[in-house]
């Protein structure tokens, strides 16, 4: 096997990476192998094709798994109601079945975004690489998975061969120090940190998340820190698997079982960052400085703590920060010096791969219990997956959010992302625990602003952008 | 893919940074299941909304090199967006930096993404905007940039520049070591994980 260890202290991305070298070449990309490939309607329909045009098969269909996420609708599970989406649907089962990968459709008890069916079923493991037609395949890498997202080229390739052609990339710790302060949830540490580094702060490497703040996080935290990592253009983000990791594991339908599962947690352990090795790149964040945080730009680091103004462009160092600031603030119809707390809100949406898990949606109900939606505010409540929906059902949680005037939905990526039935009009303002602010990204000359649940169910309640405290 | 080597094109200069996938094409025009005709969804919002757009402007029609700003290409894996350049005539991509699986994708279908300097990118903005109709050649085999007195190098791995030049298919090139995967399955751990 390549890669075999010859006792240099390596880091997490580094262990997991040797792992899975197929062949290694000087000069050449590493072929590494795939553990797990996540597949959905929107980036697979040409990668089957291909296969079908070049007479190959899938090679491994038991390391694959397809579910209905992106175009369905989440206010009925049985018409779809564009003849365009219906096809991409039908597509896709029809592919499943002629390459025999097990699907999750509409309907199914574990349906629902890709990112959070992994985790939920235990297919998502420490060590793992994964892979999906979706940028925000990242999410995974929160259980110690080196997982990353690939385009419609890839996707087949990696149907055809189970491997992938990669350069290693570099690696970067973030260290976060300090702890979040009672109220200020992962959302937030990912959103501060994303403003601090850019962009492109984490292009062409492999990050860590790594430090007191992170090890406290559920897995559920550390999802949505993950998650966000392609937002700063990481090329994947980890979290060294731990007790925490190990608990949310044991029992899932996939997880090892009996002896296996005693062999499987001693491997995890050997997979943390060695005492001594070292990271291409180090970055710090004070997590005791962060305060709940919001977007006011139209790209994700154009962000700001909610006690903020907005900018001013020319306050910005560079002259590409201040062209980019001042077009963000063009599109988003905000004045300098306006308190983001004035910002009036017209929609505000709770779900997505980011946010939509239980613990989110618990976050936000604690908030909406005994309260209402402003009036002229609608609010969509759209659970991460059907698993997470009959659980939230379970605990009640349906009807904090009926009761307070919210809308509660069926399982799908909804209004992250403007292809589906949930999309905001033109002009319409969202409060959105989802991952993007991009232009047009919730529908057509809508305007995002990203927050927490917990912000964005105090949002909903005062009509404007605000943090759980100012209900009090 | 077809062989790439030297393109020579006029350009279109695009003076903005942090240009996402969803503003290079839209989820609205994901639904669809083909590999081509995609360029009608290209920046379909920023032609739509603005008459000024550069992709509106007729002093740059027939371009085929895209001049762009910082972080191009960033956000979402859709190999849409690579598909819908490719398809409106575009040949390469010049940028200071770009996403990582936008850069990925462009060079598994052919679009070459070409890093250079933003003082260089500058200069290549004000030499097409004074003249639209400047040649500007994009030489893969001297990895060089080259428009009227401007010659700049830009940086390419020599595995992905061969590909490129050869136009060959990765996933022909990763079978031909299919009995290294063969081997390697054999030795996977056996708790990780099958779907039933």
């Amino acid at each position: 096997m390549v890669g075999v260890p010859d006792g240099t202290p390596r880091t997490l991305a580094e262990k997991v990476w040797d792992a899975h070298v197929v062949r290694s070449a000087q000069g050449e990309p590493d072929l590494l192998y795939i553990d797990l490939h996540l597949v959905h309607e929107v980036t697979s329909p040409q990668a089957f094709d291909g296969l079908r045009m070049a007479g190959r098969p899938v090679r491994r269909p038991d390391l694959t798994i397809a579910t209905e996420d992106h175009n369905t609708p989440t206010d009925n599970l049985l018409t779809i109601a564009d003849p365009v989406s219906r096809t991409q649907i039908e597509t896709l089962r029809k592919n499943c079945a002629e390459f025999g990968i097990k699907l999750h459709s509409l309907g199914d008890a574990q349906q629902g975004v890709v990112h959070v069916l992994g985790p939920q079923i235990g297919l998502t493991q420490p060590g793992m690489t994964i892979v999906c037609g979706d940028s925000h395949t990242s999410t995974h890498g929160a259980f110690g998975a080196l997982a990353f997202g690939i385009g419609t080229s890839e996707v087949e390739h990696v149907l055809a061969t189970q491997t992938l052609p990669q350069a290693r990339p570099k690696t970067m710790a973030v260290n976060v120090v300090g702890e979040l302060a009672e109220g200020v949830t992962a959302k937030d540490l990912i959103l501060a940190l994303i403003t601090q580094v850019g962009t492109g702060g984490g292009r062409g490497h492999i990050v860590e998340y790594r430090g007191e703040a992170i090890r406290k996080l559920s897995m559920e935290g550390r999802m949505t820190v993950s998650n966000m990592s392609i937002e700063w253009g990481a090329r994947a983000g980890m979290v060294a698997p731990d007790e925490t990791t190990f608990a949310y594991l044991a029992g899932r339908e996939y997880a090892p079982k009996g002896e296996a599962w005693d062999e499987a947690v001693a491997y995890w352990r050997t997979l943390a960052t060695d005492e001594g090795a070292t990271f291409d790149t180090e970055v710090t964040l004070d997590a005791s400085a962060i305060t709940p945080f919001v977007t006011w730009g139209t790209n994700p680091g154009q962000g700001a703590p909610l006690s903020a103004r907005v900018p001013d462009p020319a306050d910005f160092g560079s002259e590409a920060e201040r062209n980019a600031a001042t077009r963000a603030l063009d599109y988003m119809a905000l004045t300098p010096g306006t308190p983001l707390r004035e910002v009036p809100i017209d929609v505000v949406f709770v779900g997505s791969c980011t946010n939509g898990r239980l613990e989110d949606l618990r976050a936000a109900a604690n908030v909406l219990r005994g309260r209402k939606v402003a009036g002229g505010v609608r609010m969509l409540v759209v659970p991460g997956s059907a698993a997470v929906r009959a659980a939230a059902e379970e605990e009640g949680l349906n009807e904090v959010f009926t009761e307070a005037g919210a809308e509660w939905r069926f399982a799908g990526c909804s209004m992250c992302l403007g292809m589906n039935p949930d999309i905001l009009e033109p002009g319409q303002r969202s409060a959105s625990t989802s991952n993007r602010n991009f232009e047009g990204r919730q529908g057509k000359g809508g305007r995002t602003h990203l927050v927490s649940p917990s912000v964005a169910a105090a949002t909903a309640v005062l009509g404007h952008l605000a943090a759980p405290t100012d209900l009090n | 893919m077809e062989k790439f080597t030297v393109h020579t094109g006029t350009a279109v200069p695009l003076r903005r940074s942090n240009v996402d996938t969803d503003q290079i094409i839209p989820a609205v025009y994901l639904k669809r299941v083909t590999r081509t005709g995609f360029e009608d969804g290209l920046f379909r919002s920023w032609r739509d909304a603005d008459p000024a757009f550069v992709l509106n402007d007729q002093r740059y029609s027939g371009a085929s090199i895209l001049v762009a700003g910082p972080e191009f290409g960033t956000g979402s894996s859709r190999e849409h967006a690579v598909w819908a350049l490719r398809d409106w005539g575009f040949a390469a991509v010049l940028a200071p930096r770009f996403g990582d699986i936008f850069r990925g994708n462009a060079l598994k279908e052919g679009l070459l993404p070409v890093e250079l300097e933003l003082t260089v990118i500058e200069m290549l903005w004000d030499a097409v905007e004074s003249d639209p109709s400047l040649a500007v050649t994009v030489d893969l085999g001297a990895r060089e940039v080259r428009a009227g007195d401007l010659t700049c190098s830009f940086p390419l791995d020599d595995f992905s520049r061969w590909r490129l030049m050869e136009g060959l298919d990765d996933i022909g090139l990763t079978l031909r070591h299919e009995a290294a995967i063969g081997e390697y399955e054999t030795s996977r751990l056996r708790f990780k994980p099958a779907v039933a």
